[in-house]
């Protein structure tokens, strides 16, 4: 930095000036740019930057929004065909969120993002604005957003003092999930809550967005037009959340460091809830031209991304923005993360009915630039240019970095500690005792303290919510094609084996949408790692994303999107790589679905798939052991996409379904038990406490009335899965032949005392 | 029957409430919180949500809306209107109902599927129902606790004003109300919300279709 005060000498920095002091030292540094990169814009631009191309180039290259150490892995995704098993791709990787056919006309659009980093430094807004923005993504693909879901992870909660810390985040991050969701008139179908060691201190934030839309309705990202006027709508620019990609999304965080409070957002989910009515109002009055939503990176992002994707160049008034804060210069300005913005392009002849539909709503709008002719984005304050530069180099081609990557030495140390080694409970009362502890951990028990404080019902059109394999939602009252969702990743089986974790996480998603009775069709991803910088963190990162190639293209659903979060990691200790799988299904006729959990007494359970001894990385082995070693479960997609098949078939069979994943066999009975209150007599192998409590993929337990066992059993076949009927629904206890039997009440009592008593509430 | 519902600005439930409204027979009007007219509708509905943010205090924007101020001259004309959460917030800062909606006493938003007992079948949106029947729908709210004077609670349950109760009590609300009528029977506002009820896909059953179902006994 020089001498004179950033105050009075940043803001005064033209390319004029920048010409005229061309060796002024500069805080690139500070702005989280590498010395080459910064090398690299002083060459792209044939000067140094001005302090605003500065700002624009250090958000803009930073890891969250360039994808600087990942794209080199991520690129593999395009290679997967980008059609569905019923239809074509309308918009895929590098749009706001990719889109899907499902048929009847009508397509669907759905993205996965993070907000852990915000939502550690200040739970309640972090986790707020992690929905508006995901909700603002999927509004931009003109689509109606028509319900959220959220996938998040804490910390301990077992009473230890790091639990302290995860009392703490929890109840701000549900809170601002629920506060901000709730007042869009979003229903929250569903998600994930876990909890483990690694993420005290990192908790994760993914937040979903499922929208539909009309085929002829899908606008694009792009500024196109010479003379099409640039409209900037919605909430005013303020102070909050400068610089919040390149400070909290790229950077670990540092005991020593600085506060990093006014790096978060703030959110106003009333104006949210506006600007999406605003929006579609707009689209549905065909005024619309290109459209991109204002999230992390704010304008430098928006303006640099819609001319990068044009062609043409475009001229931005920076000085026309309306402002919360007359005082910021126009690099804050440039980089200011105030939520509920949009930029729209829109043709001169359609600026009026534009503006009448903003006034309708009492949305704020400015035109404040247009569509050039030349391929340069210039951004001018008060006159004076601030900003010349190829917006491509802003956008589309940052840096791109191989960072290097190895196989941890600790990985064949890891693998050989084997859980299947561990002590076992024997007797009836020792496997009862077991399944009581499991069902009351914190990942096995119920989770409505959480979901209750969320609407699921709004919009009235959710088919399925929480506790649901998945969720599930009618896209609107016109026809009964429904879409399923569902979330999934399992971090402990990517901790032993990333690659097989990566395909266990998709298997597991893929498995529950297709439990419902819903066809999978794609995936979205959010791929929540350690940092770059630690080739062992990044040989996670290779080996998952090589994962998720593979098994799309061998279940042959395509990869439509996704999100990169980084530097999750507290000092040297990173996260269990957590990358989470959205897989998305559909129902083509609404009054056919598969419900979860036994629906009447006298049905017959069956348990579809094979069954191993896979202990190593379940929850048994964590929970009573504190373990975690050995192999994950095997991944087995030719029996996954068998499984899949029988279940969409056996719709309308199947009085009820519900998958295994954590906590195995005895979770899953206690689960279909406690939904209605129905038990059932079950009688299992000669090994019942492998058959309770392994992990194996690939199975499911469905319920059939009792005249339809031979139906189950043809159809199994068929389709080449494994059937064996465990016992019959019934009674008001869960009984184990030979070994134990547990009243539903009693496990009701652990299975929903844990949050409660952990929340003090 | 023409069944006007106003959509405020950040009114969540309103095309809930629409379609409630069509599933009982009704034909439904959209009506905008800007607009002085009720576009002929013959009842009024105020959907839930978070009309004007909440902000200030829920419901107390929402009253000062101008069509407001035909929705309290039609109300008091005898006109049916049905306030459902926000809605029957508004209604309370419109003085056209006693009392008032606070924080739940759980200090969280709470979403659940609520059994209530029936208690007056005489009002213009509950003569679908049999006195001391249970219905499970849905209450999903924040501030959903109500509260009055202690004159006033005795005076509403002398009078047969308290048109359901809840089963248990998820909020704190004074002597377990959920909805309550005005002296004339044509104006009541109800906390859970059953237009999300209606269908047996979607919600917890089809227990709600009867509030809008009633309004035919009365309109007829």
């Amino acid at each position: 930095m020089s001498d004179a005060s950033p105050a009075t000498d940043l803001r005064i920095d033209t390319v004029a000036v920048a010409a005229q002091d061309p060796d002024r030292e500069q805080p690139w540094a500070d702005l989280g740019l590498k010395p080459d990169e910064y090398a690299e814009i002083r060459e792209i631009l044939g000067r140094r930057p001005t302090s605003s191309e500065l700002a624009m180039y250090s958000v803009m290259w930073s890891e969250h929004c360039s994808y600087k150490s990942t794209k080199v892995h991520l690129k593999q995704f395009s290679d997967i065909p980008q059609v569905t098993p019923i239809g074509r791709m309308l918009a895929g990787i590098g749009e706001n969120a990719g889109v899907l056919d499902v048929g009847q006309g009508y397509a669907v659009t759905f993205k996965v993002e993070s907000h852990n980093h915000p939502s550690f430094v200040e739970p309640y807004q972090g986790a707020a604005t992690g929905v508006g923005g995901i909700v603002r993504d999927i509004l931009a693909m003109g689509a109606r957003p028509v319900a959220v879901m959220d996938s998040l992870r804490f910390g301990p909660l077992d009473g230890s003092d790091a639990s302290r810390d995860t009392q703490r985040v929890l109840p701000g991050i549900v809170a601002g999930v629920g506060g901000y969701g709730n007042c869009l008139g979003l229903p929250n179908i569903g998600g994930e809550v876990v909890f483990d060691e690694t993420y005290l201190g990192n908790p994760l934030v993914n937040a979903l967005c499922i929208g539909v839309l009309r085929h002829e309705d899908l606008h694009l990202a792009k500024a196109s037009g010479v003379g099409n006027q640039v409209i900037l709508y919605g909430a005013r620019t303020g102070g909050d959340g400068i610089g919040g990609v390149s400070v909290l999304a790229s950077e670990t965080f540092d005991a020593d460091g600085p506060a990093k409070r006014p790096s978060v957002q703030v959110g106003d989910p009333f104006m949210e809830k506006l600007l999406i009515e605003c929006t579609l109002e707009i689209f549905a009055a065909g005024l619309v031209a290109g459209i991109q939503d204002l999230g992390g990176a704010g304008l430098s992002c928006a303006t640099s991304e819609l001319a990068s994707a044009g062609d043409g160049g475009m001229h931005v008034e920076l000085d026309r923005v309306p402002l919360r804060d007359s005082t910021l210069a126009p690099e804050e300005i440039l980089m200011s993360e105030s939520q509920e913005r949009m930029m729209a392009v829109v043709e001169p002849a359609d600026v009026a009915a534009f503006m009448a539909i903003c006034a309708k709503w009492d949305v704020e709008a400015v035109v404040v630039g247009e569509v050039t002719d030349g391929d340069r984005l210039i951004i001018g304050w008060h006159g004076e240019t601030v900003v010349d530069v190829p917006p491509r180099s802003v956008a589309h081609d940052g840096p791109t970095y191989e960072r290097p990557y190895a196989r941890p030495s600790w990985q064949d140390a890891l693998q050989l500690d084997a859980a299947e080694a561990l002590p076992r409970p024997s007797t009836g009362a020792e496997l009862r005792a077991t399944l009581l502890r499991l069902v009351a951990s914190p990942n096995l028990c119920d989770k409505s303290w959480i979901t209750d404080q969320y609407d699921r019902y709004v919009q009235g059109n959710t088919v399925l919510a929480q506790p649901s394999d998945s969720g599930m939602i009618r896209i609107d009252d016109e026809t009964n094609l429904v879409v399923a969702v569902s979330t999934d990743c399992n971090g402990r089986f990517a901790k032993l084996d990333p690659y097989a974790g990566a395909q266990l996480a998709l298997a597991e998603s893929y498995r529950n949408v297709a439990t419902g009775g819903a066809r999978p069709l794609a995936i979205s991803d959010c791929l929540n790692f350690g940092s770059p910088e630690d080739p062992d963190v990044m040989w996670q990162f290779a080996e998952a994303c090589r994962g998720l190639k593979d098994a799309c293209l061998e279940l042959g659903i395509p990869v439509t999107g996704g999100n990169v979060s980084l530097y999750n990691q507290t000092g040297e200790t990173a996260i269990l790589p957590t990358p989470v799988v959205a897989v998305l299904g559909v129902i083509e006729d609404v009054t056919q679905r598969t419900p979860t959990g036994f629906q009447h007494a006298g049905d017959l359970v069956f348990l579809l798939g094979e069954t191993r001894e896979e202990l190593s990385g379940s929850e048994w082995a964590s929970v009573v052991h504190g373990h975690l070693g050995g192999r994950p479960p095997l991944v087995d997609l030719a029996a996954e996409m068998s499984l899949a098949e029988m279940l969409v078939a056996g719709v309308g069979l199947l009085t009820s379904a519900h998958d295994l994943s954590d906590g195995g066999l005895a979770q899953t009975l206690a689960e279909s038990a406690l939904r209605h209150d129905i038990g059932a007599a079950v009688t299992l192998s000669e090994d019942v406490f492998v058959d309770l409590f392994t992990e194996s993929a690939a199975r499911v337990v469905v319920t059939v009335s009792a005249a339809d066992g031979e139906a189950l059993q043809s159809l199994a076949a068929e389709h080449g899965v494994p059937a064996a009927v465990l016992g019959v629904t019934g009674g008001d206890a869960l009984e184990v032949a030979g070994s134990f039997s547990l009243p539903i009440t009693e496990i009701r009592a652990a299975w929903s005392a844990t949050l409660p008593a952990a929340m003090g509430t | 029957m023409k069944v006007g519902v106003v959509t405020f600005p950040g009114s969540l439930d309103d095309a809930d409430a629409r379609r409630a409204v069509r599933l009982a027979g009704h034909e439904a009007v959209a009506l905008w919180h800007g607009d002085h007219d009720l576009q002929g509708a013959d009842a009024v509905l105020l959907p839930g949500g978070f009309s004007y943010g909440d902000y200030l205090r829920c419901g107390a924007i929402a009253r000062f809306a101008p069509v407001m101020t035909e929705v309290v001259d039609a109300a008091k004309g005898g006109m049916p209107v049905l306030g459902i959460c926000n809605g029957f917030q508004i209604l309370c800062e419109s003085h056209l109902l006693p009392g008032a909606l606070i924080r739940n006493d759980h200090r969280k938003f709470g979403c659940l599927d609520q059994t209530l007992t029936i208690e007056n079948n005489t009002s213009a949106w509950t003569s679908a129902y049999e006195v001391g029947q249970q219905v499970t729908i849905v209450l999903k709210n924040g501030e959903g606790s109500f509260v009055a004077d202690e004159k006033t609670l005795d005076m509403l349950e002398a009078e047969g004003r308290v048109v359901a109760r809840y089963v248990g009590n998820p909020n704190g609300s004074q002597r377990a109300i959920a909805g309550i009528t005005n002296e004339a029977g044509n104006v009541v506002g109800l906390m859970p919300h059953p237009e999300h009820a209606v269908e047996a896909l979607c919600g917890p059953g089809t227990d709600g279709l009867g509030f809008f179902s009633s309004l035919g006994a009365v309109l007829a």
